[in-house]
This record gives structure tokens, C-alpha cells and sequence, in this order.
């Protein structure tokens, strides 16, 4: 998509001529009748943050065992840096993986642990004695290193699991939902902490995580699976923004669908007749789509406006308040059309006030430009 | 402060106070009491007892040994029991060749005990709970009965040897029974069981990303096994194997129905001399004595569960 507004422009996966680090060609993963993974091919640059995202069940975290070495693909290969590793075992790749329950060894203190990938290398004593204190500097835990894991806090343990992955260096890191055992404040710090990690040692990451906000603020990339198959990869921004599906527009954030079909064009919008709603949406989309085409539109709540007074919008509903929720620094409303439809909506509260501006049971009007929404024919 | 202090009554200065609800009194002492109370009753009552005889001098009488207090009260207490035991080189040696006969049945049981109990914690969890029926299913038929079983299977004329000889593998049949060999089958069958429960349940509990874990991170399959699974389960293997050692040192059924006159064990010889000599106070010290070697191991037993509890 020619919208897409990553980062800084050098950004490799952008470039059509650079050769991808991680490749995973057509895999397939069943068990007995049951296909765990459904026909996935990603290509993964070097230093990417990517991420797998989905709900329970979607095939990431047997995605990512296959990655490891913990499962065999039953077709597709995979290959790092150029060569094949579909069937390598997981101790002879230069993958490393950070388990969900971090899997620290309970009889070893943290530096044991830390130190226990080098030592089946049989990296020298002097050497490992000084890559573990750079390792346990770097994730902040030097004064910690004679403790036993039980000894730690969940955060600290955490960090002991990812000191272990990274001593080895390995080419690829896999994260299984590295936040998922934190609280929220603890993780969000410690998202900020991965990141910048990440940069330091310049290791490609792959985290799986069912958590949208965490794969918004972390990756580079992220790929939406469902059901075993990709729905989408592409930025935060991109998914977000323009998803090509109905099912990843509901899974990222929150959204309105509508229904209808597509009547014709007026410049750069699609006019999409939505019979619930009786009325024509404007929605600018570059993609030609023929007049009687099923389609359905889509409008986060972020880009609806919402106001006591009529507005000047191409795309214009009446409806009444019927719940508002006041979140701080956002409100949300769900705003019931006369025809019984309810719309989401969410305004950022910019004022410092506690007045309201809209409130329960106020008849609103609900509008957007026709560059807010989206046309989804999937 | 406002609260309102209660006027002090003159004849008693100090209030009374609730007093803390005491440990014994309390629904969990009293759980923990009465197991106790059994304990102490059955088994430090009938200690005192044996100890008691131990101290006295055979007699033949009713009952076969003198009292703790003369007729004129004052205590006749000896130490002769032990010295005998000491001097008699039978004793030292019936000791020294139970505890080799427990200790290799010990051995052969964890070596047979460890892959079982390793294979049914793998197993997927269906197959699991029949898994562990069958290793308990044995204690549904009399002890007694599989050990007279085993006779059969090992006499001269038993399964074994006719087997062999039907099949011209060997022509005289091998000498199985009254040997140390059927005493250590015996108690490495009977004992198996008490190896491979405590090792199951910690092995069961041992989370498999520990091991996929190391393997991660470099280790070969068996290297993995030596360096996490086979440490985390020490504790295992140590309740196993005094649970096995600590009853197969005082084993009596066994080496009587299957060891030979030559296989001596403490468990024969307290038999022996309660029985047959009836010389209660020499065989109450041999009690004793037992008692004394195997408090070594319990106690190492109760240190190690202190140290995991505090882990």
C-alpha cells in the first residue's frame, strides 16, 4: 500500500532488494486433524522488532516452536540468514528463545542461569565470567547475580530470562509473551526497556503476543494471525490505519462496521448505500469497486466527531447518548441511531473542565470526513 | 487521642486480657494432635518397653527377664546385652550384610524405578492414571502371597528353571531360592512401588519448558536430562530411596522365605532370638541397635524435607 507511513524511510523491510533474514516459506504445522498453523510465509529483516499478534489459539505460539526447534514443520521450511534450519534441532540454532514462564532453572542462581548457555559452548571460564556481568549489567541485575530465581520479583526475573537469551548472541530472538506475567505499570516500563535493549545489542526480535497495545508500541512490524493464516502484516500504523480485513479491523482497537453496497463515485469517494442507516456514505478509496458490490464500511471512534450542534461533515448521523463513559483522558460515547444502531464513539478531553459537553441522553449529531473511514471488501 | 479509656477497676489493675488461642486448643493443633498422641502412645510406649527390656537379664521365667527394680527397689539396669551384641560377631555382621542387602536393593530399585517413573510422567496425562494404577496395583493382593509367588517362580522345579530346562538352555537347574539373588529380587519387586511414587510426583511436577529450555540453549538432549532434570529431582530420588532402605534393612518375610541359612538379616536374627532362644533381652537389644541405624538416614530424610520446605 502506497499510504503507508512507517518510520524513517530506510527502513529495510521497505526496500524491495533487500534479502530477508528470516524466511519462512508455506508452513504448515498439524497436529493429528487439527492444522495449528495454515500455510504461513513471512520474510523477516535483520533487526526487526516483529511481532505475532492474535487471540488464543491462532497459531503464533506454535509459529514461534517451529522458529525454536521445539516442534517439526509438517510442510514449508524455514530459513535463517540464508540457510535452511527447518529441521535443525533447537540446540544447534542460533535462535534463542525467552519462554512465557521464563523457565529460569531453580536450582541455579542468576548468574548460573545467565552463564549456562555459554557453558555448553564451552566458552572459557575468564570469558563467560565477564559476558555474564556485561549481560546482567545491561538488564540492570549486576547486584543481583548470587540470588536464586525464587529469590526475585517477577520483573527482575524476567530480565534474568532475557540476559540468558541474549549472552549467546543469538541471531534471532524469540519473545513468547514477554509481558504477559507483569503488571501494567511494570510492563509498560518494561516495554520502553525491550526496545531499547533491542537497539543496544541489534539482535532481531520476535515477539508473540495476543496483547494489540503491546504490539502497537513495540514493533516494527506486526503480523495478525487468525486461525493459523496471516490476515496481514505491516506497521502499527498500517494496521491500524488501513486493515485489509474485517476480522483485523475489529481485532486492533475499536471500530464501526456498515454494512451496504457500493452505488458509485464521486471524485475520490466510493459512495456505499448502508441500508441500516438509510442513508449514502462517502468513503475515499482507491480501490475501484464496481457499483453493487457487497461492502462494509469502517470508522474508528477516534475519527467520528461528535456535537449537540449540526455539523458540515459529508458523512453526517443523528442518534441520542445512550453511554458514556468517561475514561480520563478519553471519553467514550455509544450514541443509538434512530434506527436502533449503536455507534461508538471517543473524544479526547483536551478541555480542563468538568462540564460536559455532550451528555446522556443528548441528541447528537455524529459525523466524519469521507478520508476517515474505510471501504473493507473482505 | 479521644478514644475513651475504661475506668480502672481498683481490686483488679490490669484488664483481662483475651488470652491468644493456644496452638493445641486451636482446630489445626488439634488435627496434628491426635496423630501424635497415637504416635506417642504406639510407638514411644512400646520403645520404652523394648528399651527397658534391653537393659535387663535373661530369665527363665514368666516373663523371661528380671525386672527394672529388685525386690529391695534398687534398679538393675545392664549394659551386658550390648556388649554381647558387641563382642559376638554374628550381630556386627547381620547388620553389616542387611544394610549391603537394602542398600543394593535400594540401588537396583531406583535404577529400575527411575526410567518407570521418568516414562510416566512423559506419558500423555490419559495414559498417566493407569500408569500409576498398575504400579499400584500389586498392594491389592497380600504381601505375604507375592512373595510365596515368587517362590514358585524361582524354586528348582519353578517357572524359571523349568522354562530353561525345556528349552535345553541349561540341563541342572539353576539354584535361585535361599540365595541373597532371590533376596534382593524379593525386595526390589516388593520395595519398587515406594521408589517410583515419590520420584513420579516430583519428576510430574518439573515443568517440560526447563527442559526445552536448555535445550535452547545448547544442551543435547541428555546433557539437559544431567544438568536439570536428574538435579531437580534429587529430592525424589532421596524419599525413594530411604523409603525403600529405611523397611528393607529390618525385612524379615523376605529373607526367611527366600534366602538361604547363610543370608543373614537383622530382621531373622530379632526373630531368632525372641523366638527360638527366647532370650527377650539380648533381642530387644537388637532392636534397638536397629533402631539406632537406621535414625541416621531418617534424619538425613528430615533435614532434607526441612531444606525443601525452606526453598
Amino acid at each position: 500500500m502506497s499510504q503507508a507511513t512507517g518510520g524513517g524511510s530506510s527502513t529495510s523491510w521497505q526496500q524491495p532488494d533487500t534479502p530477508p533474514f528470516l524466511r519462512i516459506e508455506g508452513v504448515v504445522k498439524r497436529f493429528g486433524d487439527f492444522v495449528a498453523v495454515d500455510g504461513v510465509s513471512l520474510d523477516i529483516y535483520r533487526k526487526e522488532l516483529f511481532c505475532l499478534l492474535g487471540g488464543s489459539g491462532c497459531g503464533k505460539t506454535t509459529l514461534l516452536r517451529m522458529l525454536a526447534g521445539f516442534e517439526q514443520p509438517s510442510e514449508g521450511h524455514i530459513y535463517l540468514d540464508g540457510s535452511d534450519m527447518t529441521d535443525a534441532p533447537p540446540y544447534e540454532r542460533p535462535v534463542n528463545m525467552m519462554f512465557q514462564s521464563y523457565a529460569l532453572f531453580p536450582h541455579m542462581t542468576v548468574a548460573g542461569n545467565v552463564a549456562f548457555g555459554l557453558k555448553q559452548d564451552r566458552v572459557p571460564a575468564p570469558e563467560i565470567k565477564r559476558r555474564v556481568t556485561e549481560a546482567l549489567d545491561l538488564v540492570q541485575l549486576g547486584p543481583f547475580a548470587k540470588r536464586k530465581p525464587h529469590q526475585l520479583s517477577g520483573g527482575q526475573r524476567q530480565r534474568v530470562a532475557l540476559a540468558r537469551c541474549l549472552i549467546k548472541r543469538p541471531k534471532l530472538l524469540l519473545l513468547d509473551e514477554p509481558l504477559a506475567a507483569l503488571d501494567k505499570k511494570l510492563r509498560e516500563q518494561t516495554q520502553f526497556e525491550l526496545m531499547t535493549i533491542q537497539e543496544e545489542v541489534g539482535i532481531t526480535f520476535i515477539v508473540v503476543t495476543h496483547d494489540q497495545e503491546e504490539a502497537m508500541s513495540l514493533s516494527t512490524r506486526i503480523a495478525v494471525m487468525d486461525r493459523g493464516q496471516i490476515a496481514q502484516v505491516g506497521t502499527p500504523t498500517e494496521i491500524y490505519e488501513y486493515p485489509r480485513t474485517r476480522f483485523t479491523a475489529d481485532f486492533i482497537g475499536s471500530i464501526n462496521f456498515f454494512d451496504g453496497k457500493v452505488t458509485g463515485r464521486e471524485g475520490e469517494a466510493l459512495t456505499v448505500d448502508v441500508p441500516v442507516l438509510g442513508i449514502s456514505l462517502q468513503v475515499r478509496s482507491e480501490i475501484e469497486l464496481p457499483p453493487g458490490r457487497e461492502v462494509c464500511v469502517a470508522v474508528r471512534p477516534e475519527k467520528i466527531s461528535i456535537s449537540r450542534e449540526p455539523l458540515d461533515l459529508p458523512n453526517v448521523l443523528r442518534g441520542k447518548v445512550r453511554d458514556l463513559g468517561y475514561l480520563g483522558n478519553l471519553s467514550v460515547y455509544r450514541v443509538e441511531l434512530d434506527g436502533g444502531r449503536l455507534v461508538k464513539v471517543s473524544t479526547a478531553n483536551t478541555l480542563h473542565s468538568t462540564e460536559r459537553e455532550v451528555d446522556w441522553d443528548d441528541m447528537v449529531y455524529l459525523g466524519w470526513r469521507s478520508s476517515a473511514a474505510l471501504v473493507l471488501s473482505e | 487521642m479521644t478514644t475513651a479509656q475504661p475506668t480502672p477497676d481498683p481490686r483488679r489493675p490490669f484488664p483481662k486480657t483475651r488470652r491468644k488461642p493456644r496452638f493445641w486448643t486451636r482446630g489445626k493443633g488439634a488435627v496434628t494432635a491426635v496423630p501424635y498422641f497415637w504416635l506417642l502412645l504406639f510407638f514411644l510406649l512400646p520403645f520404652a518397653i523394648v528399651l527397658k527390656i534391653s537393659l535387663a537379664e535373661p530369665l527363665i521365667a514368666q516373663p523371661p527377664f528380671t525386672p527394672l527394680f529388685g525386690p529391695d527397689g534398687a534398679l538393675q539396669a545392664t549394659l551386658d546385652n550390648y556388649r554381647f551384641l558387641w563382642e559376638d560377631h554374628l550381630y556386627i555382621v547381620a547388620y553389616l550384610n542387611s544394610l549391603k542387602l537394602a542398600g543394593v536393593s535400594t540401588l537396583l530399585c531406583l535404577l529400575i524405578g527411575y526410567p518407570m517413573a521418568y516414562g510416566m510422567a512423559k506419558a500423555p496425562p490419559a495414559l498417566r492414571n493407569i500408569l500409576l494404577l498398575l504400579v499400584i496395583l500389586p498392594f491389592w493382593t497380600s504381601f505375604l502371597l507375592r512373595v510365596y509367588a515368587w517362590m514358585g517362580i524361582l524354586r528348582n522345579n519353578g517357572l524359571i528353571n523349568n522354562l530353561l530346562l525345556g528349552l535345553g538352555v541349561i540341563d541342572q537347574p539353576i539354584q535361585m531360592m535361599n540365595t541373597d539373588f532371590a533376596i534382593y529380587i524379593g525386595i526390589t519387586y516388593s520395595y519398587l512401588p515406594f521408589m517410583i511414587l515419590p520420584l513420579y510426583a516430583v519428576l510430574e511436577r518439573l515443568p517440560g519448558d526447563l527442559v526445552e529450555a536448555a535445550q535452547d540453549l545448547g544442551c543435547r538432549p541428555w546433557k539437559a536430562f544431567a544438568t536439570i532434570t536428574l538435579p531437580l529431582s534429587v529430592p525424589g530420588i532421596i524419599a525413594g530411596s530411604l523409603l525403600v532402605f529405611i523397611p528393607a534393612v529390618g525385612e524379615f518375610v523376605i529373607p526367611s522365605l527366600l534366602g538361604g541359612p547363610d543370608s543373614l538379616m537383622i530382621g531373622r536374627v530379632l526373630w531368632d532370638e525372641f523366638f527360638g532362644n527366647r532370650d527377650w533381652p539380648v533381642a530387644s537389644a537388637v532392636a534397638i541397635a536397629l533402631l539406632l541405624v537406621l535414625v541416621v538416614p531418617i534424619m538425613m530424610f528430615q533435614r532434607m524435607q526441612l531444606r525443601r520446605e525452606g526453598a
